[in-house]
């Protein structure tokens, strides 16, 4: 009982395949969290080349030549890194703007236009993570 | 329409019994012979309306999914085409009456009241989850697939079993419950029009298990109660008239590790509703009413 239903052969028949504007906001939703919280653990690994980089001396912080600055710069280098940093703030805008328009239902409110509100976040998801492309990508070439 | 293709064949039968009975046989054989001919007769009326259908312009082409597991070689599940002369409001459920009176008499759904009042017929047509009888032909694209409720045992082509669906249903003991009586023994208990109000679209609810179908979460975990159980739940705990000491009791039923904390606000339930209850409307109100219940700031 406590197992999910196997239907065995029909269960490859009558599957959803339409879903509806809640069911992929959840679905985003999901997905864009456990993205964020895989790259907090990344941002924690990189920004702990920190810690070895504050015993270095004056002069080769000065010079930039400690592992801190020197892992910062080589990643910004890459074309790949500016990408990836569009796509995370493209991540990150839609589960705030998600999240708040979740935060909403919790509370009852406009529950009638649940769907307008996921087009709403998606629409302006796109529109910021446009307008972050020229900030993101400056000097990668 | 369906209605009047037995009376072609009791007409038809008719005949051939009139001609019969002037032949000089034993009963028993002529019995027999009008049976093969009357036989003939429906396969070839069958095969030559089917031609009719699928020539005819103003068709529509039904994929309906086939499955017996009783009957060798049905148990594989397959699609069956048929071909339906369209009239002006058709419902699947018109449709799929047709096919059965037309075609093959073993094509196996439920219905009932025709008119989405006793639930029996919810479906899985093109994707979604309809009731049958409220869906009609020309919304949907061609050719019309129509299978059984996803996330439920199959019985018999679109029949499935819904005994797990009652269960759940039975849980949150979906009848009035009080211990607060009117002080004279014939008072009646009146409820408030704004409490009415209230609990209005909650009690719409037809056990169709539409919702139950559509529901992401419901088919990862067979323990939760689903969206209509929960909507019944609310309906008699928004009801003023229960009283505190049963209104305490529902929000244990509803609270409990398989209730409300499982919905994680998808919509699908409250899309595919046959009668547009606003089932994650309620279940969010139960979790704050939940809430309100268990935080005590003193
Ligand atoms: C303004 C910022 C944020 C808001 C408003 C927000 C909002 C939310 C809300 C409301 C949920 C619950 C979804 C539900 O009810 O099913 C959620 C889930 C989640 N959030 Fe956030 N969040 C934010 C930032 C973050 C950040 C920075 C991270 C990661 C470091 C994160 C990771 C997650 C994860 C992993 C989940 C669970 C996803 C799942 O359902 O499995 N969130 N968020
Ligand atoms: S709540 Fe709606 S979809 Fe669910 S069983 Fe009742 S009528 Fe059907
Ligand atoms: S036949 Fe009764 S609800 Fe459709």
């Amino acid at each position: 009982m406590s197992q999910s239903y196997n239907r065995g052969l029909i269960e490859d028949f009558s599957r959803w395949r339409e879903f509806e504007a809640g069911m992929w906001a959840w679905i985003f939703h999901k997905f864009t969290g456990w993205v964020l919280i895989g790259y907090l653990f990344t941002h924690i690994a990189v920004l702990s080349t920190a810690i070895p980089a504050s015993g270095a001396e004056t002069a080769v912080l000065q010079a930039g030549n400690d592992v801190y600055t020197q892992t910062i710069v080589s990643l910004e280098g890459l074309l790949l890194v500016r990408v990836l940093e569009v796509g995370l703030l493209a991540v990150a805008v839609f589960h705030m703007l998600n999240g708040a328009r979740l935060l909403l239902v919790d509370l009852g409110v406009g529950l009638e236009s649940q769907d307008k509100s996921f087009y709403a976040s998606l629409v302006l998801t796109g529109a910021i993570t446009v307008a972050s492309v020229p900030t993101f990508i400056a000097g990668a070439f | 329409m369906s209605t009047q293709i037995p009376k072609q064949t009791e007409k038809a039968d008719e005949t051939a019994a009139e001609t019969e009975s002037e032949a000089p046989s034993k009963g028993d054989e002529r019995r027999a012979e009008k049976r093969r001919r009357a036989d003939e007769q429906r396969r070839q009326r069958e095969a030559e309306e089917a031609e009719r259908a699928a020539a005819d312009e103003n068709t529509v082409e039904l994929r309906v999914f086939r499955y017996d597991p009783d009957v060798e070689g049905k148990q594989e599940p397959r699609f069956d085409t048929f071909h339906v002369p369209f009239t002006k409001g058709m419902t699947v459920l018109d449709a799929l009456m047709y096919s059965r009176d037309t075609y093959d008499s073993s094509l196996t759904f439920r219905h009932s009241c025709r008119q989405a009042v006793c639930g029996s017929d919810a479906m899985f047509v093109n994707g979604g989850q309809k009731l049958a009888c409220k869906t009609q032909i020309d919304e949907l694209e061609e050719p019309i697939r129509v299978e059984p409720l996803p996330h439920a045992e199959v019985t018999k082509d679109l029949v499935v079993d819904l005994e797990h669906f009652y269960d759940q249903m039975e849980a949150v003991e979906p009848y009035f419950q009080t211990n607060e009586y009117p002080d004279g023994e014939l008072e009646e208990q009146r409820q408030t029009r704004e409490n009415r109000e209230k609990i209005k679209m909650s009690t719409r609810c037809i056990w169709c298990s539409a919702c139950m179908s559509s529901c992401n979460i419901a088919a990862g975990d067979n323990e939760y109660l689903g969206p209509a159980a929960i909507n019944k739940a609310y309906r008699f705990a928004m009801d003023e008239r229960e009283g505190e000491d049963v209104k305490q009791k529902r929000l244990e039923i509803i609270e409990q590790e398989h209730g409300v904390w499982r919905c994680q606000t998808q919509f699908s339930c409250t899309e595919v509703c046959p009668k547009d209850i606003p089932l994650t409307e309620h279940i969010q109100e139960l979790k704050r009413e939940a809430v309100k219940n268990n935080l005590k700031f003193w």
